[in-house]
């Protein structure tokens, strides 16, 4: 049974095209594409480090190594399917619409920065583990109902999978066949606890097997194996035929977030051999140079353009009006409760006669 | 002859560490469980360097699941071990809460006693240190409400290694509440080896006459910032730090208030539903004829945890406590 989940790739380490079959779906516009959204999230991923490290954010979750990941599953979504991130999934949710002021905003402790353009089903993303599997699961089965044709995308990591909500989250899912693609990226660590101390199954794909739904285990870095494998699991699901279990095997090089130390649990050897050899942005940019369509003065601007975009981001980010203590009392309920309301009165003139 | 015990100087987390120690070498049944405490040595570092003491067997990496973790520690505690289970922030106990409420609070009742929960459960918990959201809930009263389980928050080093040492000790299952403010707010001088400090006993921590402040965790620190103001205003306020929330100390809350005949209660937790109004039935029952105002509660409200950004607006601040004791000195 296992045999049946080897690791898929289109793409090899080297850039080299290991399978034909979508060789005629990839175009240099989307290569470029893919590689311009790559960059853009890397770059705002690691100037959301160093403004932590300056005290402008508060603790970030970083997830460079997971650009490919995120950004090729979240380009196969279309504008009105449903997307489900983690706290660590910004790179798919900027992919998808989200304004990167916005999940700087989320990262300095701003409840604004749950709020999403307008239009965009982007969901908060989620602090406890593997509980918006089952909502993604029901957000999809409503589309289904409402017979749409949208889908819905959830992300979750490889800790998720030990939780008792991915299994109820499956198992819905694939009861009422909803539309829905449960994407795990396995970067092997769940903050310190690796992979063969989280679970004794070899592969996460097989765990399909045991709600009867497609599970695929794909090369997280290859970026088009990513694109074409959730595209693919998402038409499944918009026909009608359920939900489909993706791993996307990946590595994360940095921390868990800004607030721990990666080296105290691993090899750091083995995290920069890999930046050296299996990186997202490395082998998409080898696959381009094989295929002569890498130009040194494009790559230069796609990098001037995503630091413009994100120096913006940051700007705005900072430029935002200061928090609203309204905003503590006014969200809870659609009408407040006099418990709220009294609360809300008391200490707001409490503040006011204290001049903050 | 006088006894000599050697001191060290330790934060709230080291005396933790110290008291998780101390059992571990004490006692061959104890073990502890958890995510990341192993090589990782717990987010917080309470567990730092146990697993390399004590090997895997006693300190034990998880995987990441809540109700699994709860579950298997029940399963070691009724058949002869000592769990001691930490849950990495309190916020994220809802997942075991099933395992909690229906199990590990009855299996003494239903077993009449045949089968018991000897285990302690370790959680961060709290607001005040910048932490993204959901990892600063106080959410003890849903524990305080469960019949069958201790609940127990120290707010000084000193008590954090002797009620830890007291809890692993005590035959039910006892909800070890740590204070995320206070793990390195401070160092105090701690004794090597083993002492208790016993369950179901408050602290005074301050001498007063004119009204009593109750609070416990990290408003506990908070109360003794607004006693040491009021001072100075000619206000004296005893300090009662509850350090056990069930079974609550009847005797030490009467004693003070019957003395003062004001109480304030603190808690950072929720207005509605919140331990203090626990506390202000005990007033009531035990003191009601010495009060000379109202029983006065300030509280966190009755909203979500806020995200960092509103956090110091959640909190009660020595200016709400400070309010709240002139309030009851007028009345
Ligand atoms: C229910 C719950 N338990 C514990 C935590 C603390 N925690 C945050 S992230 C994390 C590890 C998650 O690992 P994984 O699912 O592999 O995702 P990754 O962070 O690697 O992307 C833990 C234990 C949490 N957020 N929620």
């Amino acid at each position: 049974m296992e045999n049946g989940f080897e690791m898929i790739q289109i793409m090899d380490e080297n850039g080299n095209l290991v399978n034909e079959e979508f060789k005629s779906y990839i175009s240099e516009s989307l290569t470029k594409e893919m590689y311009e959204k790559m960059i853009l999230v890397r770059t705002f991923d690691r100037k959301a480090i160093s403004l932590q490290r300056q005290g402008r954010l508060g603790t970030y979750a970083p997830f460079e190594g997971q650009e490919a990941a995120q950004v090729g599953s979240a380009s196969a979504l279309k504008e009105r399917d449903w997307l489900f991130p983690t706290y660590r999934d910004h790179a798919a949710a900027i992919t998808f619409g989200h304004s990167l002021p916005h999940v700087l905003l989320y990262w300095n402790g701003r409840m604004e920065g749950c709020t999403v353009p307008s239009g965009k089903r982007i969901f908060p993303p989620a602090v406890p583990i593997a509980t918006q599997l089952p909502h993604a699961a029901g957000a999809a089965l409503a589309e289904k109902r409402r017979g749409t044709g949208n889908a819905a995308i959830v992300y979750f990591g490889d800790g998720a999978t030990s939780e008792g909500d991915f299994h109820e989250g499956l198992n819905f899912a694939s009861v009422f066949k909803s539309p829905v693609v449960f994407f795990n990226q396995n970067n092997h660590f769940a903050i310190s606890v690796p992979i063969e101390k989280q679970m004794n199954s070899r592969t996460i794909a097989q765990k399909s097997v045991a709600y009867g739904i497609p599970g695929y285990r794909i090369d997280g870095n290859d970026i088009f194996a990513v694109y074409f494998y959730t595209k693919q699991a998402l038409e499944r699901a918009r026909q009608g035929e359920g939900p489909t279990l993706l791993e996307a095997v990946t590595w994360r090089y940095g921390a868990h977030t800004t607030a721990d130390d990666p080296k105290k649990y691993r090899n750091q050897e083995e995290s920069l051999s890999k930046k050296r050899t299996i990186d997202p942005l490395l082998r998409l940019e080898r696959y381009m140079k094989n295929e002569g369509i890498w130009e040194d003065d494009w790559a230069n601007l796609v990098q001037k353009e995503a630091e413009e975009q994100i120096e913006g981001a940051v700007a705005e980010m900072e430029a935002f009006p200061p928090p609203d203590v309204n905003d503590l009392f006014d969200h809870v309920f659609a009408e407040p409760t006099w418990t709220i309301r009294e609360q809300k009165e008391e200490y707001m003139n409490q503040i006011r006669g204290a001049g903050r | 002859m006088e006894m000599r015990v050697k001191t060290n100087k330790l934060t709230m987390v080291q005396a933790v560490t110290d008291g998780l120690r101390t059992m571990l070498q004490k006692k061959e049944e104890v073990v502890l469980l958890g995510e990341d405490i192993g090589s990782n040595g717990g987010v917080f570092r309470a567990t730092e360097g146990l697993m390399e003491e004590f090997g895997e067997e006693r300190v034990m990496d998880t995987p990441l699941s809540e109700a699994g973790l709860m579950g298997t520690a029940i399963g070691m505690a009724i058949n002869g071990m000592i769990p001691v289970a930490e849950i990495q922030f309190l916020g994220f106990i809802y997942p075991a809460y099933e395992q909690i409420a229906t199990h590990a609070t009855r299996i003494r009742m239903r077993t009449m006693g045949k089968y018991t929960v000897p285990m302690v459960i370790r959680a961060p918990y709290g607001a005040g240190i910048r932490a993204p959201e959901i990892h600063s809930d106080s959410a003890e009263a849903l524990f305080t409400h469960m019949p069958g389980m201790k609940v127990v928050c120290p707010s000084t080093p000193y008590d954090a290694k002797g009620l830890l040492i007291a809890s692993i000790e005590d035959p039910d299952p006892v909800l070890f509440l740590e204070p995320l403010r206070l793990y390195r707010a401070g160092k105090e001088e701690v004794p090597e080896g083993e002492y208790r400090v016993e369950i179901g006993k408050a602290a005074r921590r301050r001498e007063g006459s004119d009204v009593t402040l109750i609070a416990w965790g990290a408003m506990a620190a908070q109360a003794s910032k607004a006693a040491e103001k009021l001072e100075q205003t000619g206000v004296s306020c005893e300090v009662i730090d509850l350090r056990t929330l069930y079974p609550l100390d009847k005797e030490t809350i009467a004693e003070s208030v019957q003395k003062t005949g004001r109480a304030v209660i603190v808690q950072e937790a929720h207005a509605t539903g919140g331990l203090a109004n626990d506390v202000m039935g005990v007033i009531n029952d035990t003191s009601f004829l010495y009060l000379r105002a109202p029983i006065t509660r300030v509280s966190g409200f009755d909203v979500p945890v806020p995200f960092f950004s509103l956090e110091e607006h959640y909190l009660p601040d020595t200016e709400r406590i400070i309010q709240a004791v002139e309030k009851v000195i007028h009345y």
